[in-house]
């Protein structure tokens, strides 16, 4: 088998916070992330899901460490780069980069489309072949902009659109690997199969890794190739596509699938489903044991007292629960 | 359904002037919603689900929008049109005959008074009785949409509230009148899969509980397939197809509907084929194309015979008592159509 493009183990990001109001000194950690370990080939797509405040951005955006891991290690190539520093990080950035969730917030609106792309150019120092602009332009038509528009600014383009411009500047120096997060929540539903369709053209093409990370169930199903379920930081499930959504282990991934509304009338509503009661705990004040005994319907004294290890139980297919489903 | 509809909405349109031109939103727009039932309004931003519905409310600012047609509320005492109604009178159907719910919980609650404050307030405005008896009622409402220890917890403030919690407070207070129709303006959108549908449990429960008319505005075709009676397609200003849920998911007739239906991913579907998108982006309000909205995007148009797509606006027609749609094309066309992005 071919090396990983990257491997994480043990990854933790914990961040301080203070508790008890704006003058307290108490201080509080929010464990965000607390153990993930990931392995992705080229041409791999894994989907990151989980419920807001489950810590999936936070486990992007320390993977790209554009936060300082507090634990675990990061290899990107084989080489650790868990504790270089930004000034060391430079030329690697070159080999991985982001797509963010908000193409309003994300492109600097006083910069045009040609000096957003071109950025990266600059920012490395390569010149392509051809000059900046010819490949910004040739750039602008893979991901199905008009090249003629080099000169416009971020708020004469529509979401899909300036989406599209988020894509262009993250393939301009054919990264191996690219975490994008949410990159299709903000756009309207005829929109998202676009970006969807293109994300994957590109990858088909300049076989990239893709860390996909996503609320969307139905998005993550179709786009991912492996799946880990997180919830209040940590892994609940591992798996294979496949494995994860037709035979998911875990009772918070079974409740979560279920959850999911179905595009039919007959079958979604004759549908099994299970309604978590009540809501994603604090991460400042997790449960004891198995974070997600306060909402189980399978909750025994030994979960809210061990924390259940994550353990494989077939191929390729890792879970955290003392009582999986079968 | 043989008793009359509770919201009869006929010819609407709304349109705002602005310095580039005037923004058409809402186009002809007509439908009716019956007590008990749920029709849901799906299309993407800007198609003026939200614009209609606030016209129905009477929150448009009359003097910056130009608003034409009628919007008949069939109330005990007969019928009102909130669009020609006195500013004063349809301020006091709003939260008593109709209420609203939109999808921001967050912003939508005052952040400086106590859930139960907010709640009393919307309850004194229709009711006789002190801040006790008030008080009582927003615990019993609070209770009723599933917050637990309401009689602690009406004292809290929104920020004590989490997401869900905050729109099942929205909802305690839109309810807190018994209102005939309920317009919720994507209520789970801002929510979490798992909570959504707790959300859509409750709004189901108090449709039956109250016998509400309830409108459900949303892009998420999942949540409308799991909770709608009827379903209105908008595009562009316009309803381009209305049917009931089985109609539009089972017998789109719509280039649109069909499109929008067969670009999502489905759960359960796990070979991954290519998505098939509809292509290219919706045309602006200010200058809408001749003829047909959808054509620009419509893989179908060149089958309509004398270019007809590009020179006549179809208008509504009826290929059943139930089910409209506003589309060119043939019947046979449509079925073959169907066929060949669907497969079905």
């Amino acid at each position: 088998m071919t090396q990983p493009v990257l491997k994480i183990e043990g990854l933790k990001k914990h961040f301080a916070t203070t508790t008890g109001g704006a003058f307290s000194k108490s201080k509080a950690m929010v464990k965000a992330v607390d153990g993930v370990d990931l392995e992705i080939y080229p041409g791999q797509t894994i989907g990151l899901v989980g419920e807001s405040g489950c810590g999936k951005t936070t486990a992007g955006r320390t993977i790209l460490k554009l936060y300082e891991p507090t634990e675990g290690t990061i290899t990107f190539e084989g080489r650790d780069i868990t504790h270089l520093s930004p000034k060391e990080m430079k030329p690697l950035r070159s080999q991985m980069q982001m797509i963010f969730q908000d193409p309003f917030a994300s492109l600097n609106p006083r910069h045009t489309v040609g000096t957003l792309i071109g950025a990266a150019f600059d920012i490395q120092g390569v010149t392509p072949e051809g000059g900046v602009e010819a490949e910004v332009q040739r750039l602008m038509k893979r991901v199905g902009l008009n090249p003629e528009h080099i000169n416009r600014y971020p708020h004469e383009f529509s979401g899909g659109q300036r989406q599209r411009i988020g894509v262009a500047r993250a393939i301009a120096l054919k990264p191996k690997l690219i975490v994008a997060d949410e990159p299709v929540s903000a756009l309207d539903v005829s929109i998202q199969a676009q970006v969807v369709n293109l994300l994957e053209d590109l990858q088909d093409e300049f076989n990239m890794a893709y860390i996909f990370v996503a609320h969307d169930l139905s998005v993550v199903q179709h786009i991912s190739d492996r799946v880990i379920v997180m919830y209040l930081g940590k892994v609940m499930e591992e798996a294979d596509k496949v494995d994860l959504f037709t035979h998911p282990r875990h009772p918070y991934t079974k409740a979560l699938l279920s959850a999911v509304p179905v595009a039919d009338p007959i079958k979604g509503r004759k549908r099994e489903r299970i309604i978590l009661q009540g809501d994603l705990p604090s991460p400042v004040n997790p449960p004891a044991g198995c974070v997600f005994n306060t909402r189980c319907w399978k909750a025994t004294d030994k979960c809210r007292t061990e924390v259940p290890q994550l353990l494989q139980i077939g191929t390729n297919h890792r879970i955290a629960c003392h009582h999986p489903e079968n | 359904m043989t008793t009359k509809p509770f919201l009869e909405v006929k010819n609407l349109n709304v349109a705002f002037p602005t310095e580039d031109g005037v923004v058409q939103a809402s186009n002809d727009i007509s439908f009716t919603v019956a007590r008990g039932e749920t029709l849901a309004v799906v299309g993407e931003s800007g198609s003026g689900k939200s614009v209609t519905s606030l016209a129905v409310m009477g929150l448009h600012n009359r003097k910056r929008t130009n608003i034409s047609g009628q919007a008949f509320l069939n109330l005990d005492s007969g019928p009102v049109d909130v669009i020609s109604a006195d500013e004063e009178v349809v301020r006091k159907l709003r939260g008593k005959a109709m209420s609203m719910i939109f999808q921001d919980p967050m912003s939508a609650l005052h952040p400086y008074y106590s859930i139960g404050n907010q709640l009393i307030e919307a309850w004194s405005l229709y009711n006789e009785g002190d801040k006790q008896a008030g008080k009582k009622r927003a615990i019993e409402m609070l209770d009723l949409v599933g917050i637990p220890d309401a009689a602690k917890r009406v004292d809290e403030y929104p920020h004590q509230f989490s997401g869900g919690m905050r729109q099942r407070v929205m909802i305690a207070m839109a309810l807190i009148n018994n209102p005939s129709l309920l317009i919720a303006d994507e209520p789970t959108t801002a929510l979490d899969v798992t909570v959504q549908s707790q959300i859509l449990q409750l709004m189901r429960d108090m449709q039956k509980e109250f016998n509400m008319a309830l409108i459900l505005i949303t892009h998420d075709l999942g949540v409308v397939a799991e909770v709608a009676d009827r379903v209105n397609v908008m595009y562009a200003g316009k309803i381009v197809e209305s049917g009931s849920a089985e109609d539009i998911y089972y017998r789109p007739d719509h280039p649109y509907s069909i499109g929008l239906l067969n670009s999502i991913p489905k759960i359960g579907e796990l070979d991954s084929k290519r998505l098939i998108a509809i292509p290219g982006q919706p045309p602006s309000l200010i200058s809408l194309p001749q003829g047909c909205s959808f054509r620009a995007r419509c893989s179908f148009a060149d089958r309509v015979p004398n270019n007809l797509c590009a020179t006549a606006a179809p208008a509504l027609d009826n290929k059943s008592s139930e089910h409209f749609s506003r589309c060119h094309l043939s019947e046979a066309e449509l079925v073959k159509a169907r066929k060949e992005i669907g497969g079905n």
